[in-house]
């Protein structure tokens, strides 16, 4: 663990100032909330979710003999949760960067006393946090189910799990995205390239899984991004391989717009 | 406070500069004079530690603009020629925006202050998207100016103001420049003759020349040209004022006017007026020509190549 490669990696990650980042997290949380875009995307979330929680509540309702003794769980909405972050992190990331590049901004901040990776850090961070209030709210249908609806109340563990698991894929898609946006000075491509990546990532790259054999269909099987969510903390189990591939994403994302920003310097 | 040395930057096969020199003292207001293209903004923005240069080396307040580019950062307030705002904050917002970026405490004071500096704080709280043209250049100058930086740079500070705001920004700069070290550059020669110590020319990413503007004019105008017009024969006319001595490259134009050049320092025109009098001219006009900054770097390139054929 001593090699002079993880020794200037531990430094430079030291010297990273968690306050550079924190402002244009800061900076770029509080434009959301003028942001027509973020608004639908939020509105969007919200009411879809709200009505699978509805629709599941109305047949749990209708099935209630068959169902009795059975607890109601919230995998549904998380499960759905997943599907639209596939649809909506690309319209919250496509102009993270490009549009500072594009308004010339870009020049300013990286004129300003910031390291490339703060930048791009707290881009991600800026837009993790937006995502993460969207989740918050969404806490309310759980919460509704557990003290209003159901007697014994919900599965707690599962919902933990699930909710981690949606947290983790919206913070890997938005790293990727913000990655993404950093190679665009248009944010219209960008959102459309972030788009087929989670489109690549979430279906179709699991694809050769199912047709090789052996270790090649082991190392599909990982790189499938819906399977380390709907088979497993959507199932309620929190393992560390499921971990270390959502912090994998991350760790490329953010790799990838620093590189994209300090590639903008060369040229 | 600004040492360049060697300064070479390409962009793809394009060179946009070449071997620059140049340095800059504390306390002094330095000129970039040159034509668009000519790789002021390209040399701006490697002192600004925007971008890193193809070959050479540049300090910055002592600090190398590659290998210590933050710290070099930390010291520059830069101003670039699109000026760099936020349309959807005010200008509070994003003055206080920079100020934390730079951890200055008290930022949002210091935001205020910087705000009255530019004479912008009545409308701290107006955003940036319906400011005027001139108000933006202020909100952009406050923010290079709000870390109270060692060396300011200025990308063309001027552009696009109208001439009540282009005297505001020019006495705001030679204001700030009384302590600090000033790059400014600038298209425009009377501009530089009014807010620099030094003058820079740079032409084709090298510099052709480098002095104060006293100096420069001095050098640039060592002639003087004339345009008259007279009512009647002016051919006879052209044929008088070339016996004139002192009087050099006569052209009679075909609108009927003549032009004439003379050495500077030796101003012949009582004489040339004597002559036309005598003539039993009608003197309608005489005038000079002013050196446009075209000619003048036609002429420092010309200089340039006689200088090397000789050598």
């Amino acid at each position: 663990m001593n090699s002079p490669a993880t020794m200037l990696l531990e430094k430079n990650l030291r010297e990273v100032s968690m306050r550079n980042i924190w402002t244009i997290a800061k900076r770029e949380y509080d434009h959301y909330f003028i942001s027509p875009i973020a608004y639908v995307v939020a509105f969007m979330i919200l009411l879809t979710i709200g009505i699978i929680f509805a629709i599941n509540i109305y047949f749990f309702i209708q099935n209630a003999f068959q169902s009795f003794g059975q607890t109601p769980d919230i995998s549904p909405l998380t499960g759905a949760f997943a599907f639209l972050l596939v649809l909506s992190v690309p319209a919250l990331t496509m102009r993270l960067l490009s549009d500072e590049a594009r308004m010339g901004t870009l020049e300013l901040l990286l004129t300003a006393p910031l390291r490339d990776f703060e930048l791009v850090a707290g881009k991600w961070l800026g837009s993790f946090l937006f995502i993460l209030t969207i989740v918050v709210i969404t806490l309310v249908y759980p919460i509704i189910l557990n003290f209003v609806l159901v007697d014994p109340g919900i599965d707690q563990q599962l919902m933990l799990s699930s909710y981690l698991g949606i947290i983790l894929v919206a913070a890997a898609f938005l790293a990727l995205g913000v990655g993404i946006s950093a190679l665009f000075t248009n944010q219209v491509a960008a959102f459309f390239v972030t788009l087929s990546v989670f489109v690549f990532l979430w279906w179709l790259i699991g694809f050769p899984a199912s047709v090789l054999q052996g270790s090649a269909s082991e190392v599909f099987q990982y790189l499938d991004m819906k399977t380390h969510f709907y088979n497993a903390l959507n199932m309620g189990s929190i393992k560390l391989a499921d971990l270390v591939y959502f912090v994998s994403l991350i760790a490329l994302g953010l790799f990838i717009g620093t590189t994209a920003i300090e590639t903008r310097r060369w040229r | 406070m600004i040492q360049v040395n060697g300064l070479t930057k390409d962009y793809g096969a394009r060179r946009a500069i070449s071997d620059l020199t140049f340095d800059a003292e504390q306390g002094e207001i330095v000129g970039f004079l040159g034509p668009n293209g000519a790789g002021k903004t390209t040399t701006m923005r490697i002192l600004a530690g925007y971008m890193p240069p193809t070959d050479g080396t540049a300090t910055v307040a002592g600090y190398d603009v590659v290998e210590e580019s933050l710290e070099v950062r930390k010291r520059v307030g830069y101003l670039p020629e699109t000026v760099p705002l936020y349309s959807d904050m005010t200008a509070l917002e994003y003055l206080k925006f920079m100020a934390d970026l730079r951890h200055i405490p008290n930022s949002k004071e210091r935001a205020y202050e910087t705000l009255e500096r530019v004479n912008l704080s009545d409308r701290a709280d107006s955003y940036i998207g319906n400011f005027s043209k001139g108000m933006r250049q202020r909100v952009g100058l406050a923010q290079a100016l709000i870390h109270r930086p060692e060396v300011l740079i200025l990308d063309e500070p001027t552009i696009g103001l109208d001439p009540a705001q282009v005297v505001e920004m020019r006495s705001v700069i030679r204001e700030i420049g009384k302590d600090r070290t000033v790059l400014l550059s600038t298209h425009i020669l009377p501009e530089a003759q009014q807010i620099c110590d030094r003058v820079l020319i740079i032409n084709k990413g090298s510099i052709v020349a480098e002095d104060t503007p006293e100096n420069l004019q001095s050098r640039l105008v060592g002639s003087q040209r004339v345009v008259l017009r007279v009512r009647g024969d002016s051919d006879g006319l052209s044929a008088k004022i070339t016996k004139i001595k002192g009087v050099r490259d006569v052209d009679s134009k075909p609108d009927g006017s003549v032009e004439f050049e003379f050495a500077a320092g030796q101003d012949i025109r009582p004489q040339v007026a004597k002559t036309i009098v005598q003539g039993g001219y009608d003197l309608l006009e005489m005038r000079p020509i002013g050196m446009s900054l075209e000619e003048i770097f036609l002429e420092l390139t010309r200089d340039n190549a006689s200088g090397k054929k000789s050598s």
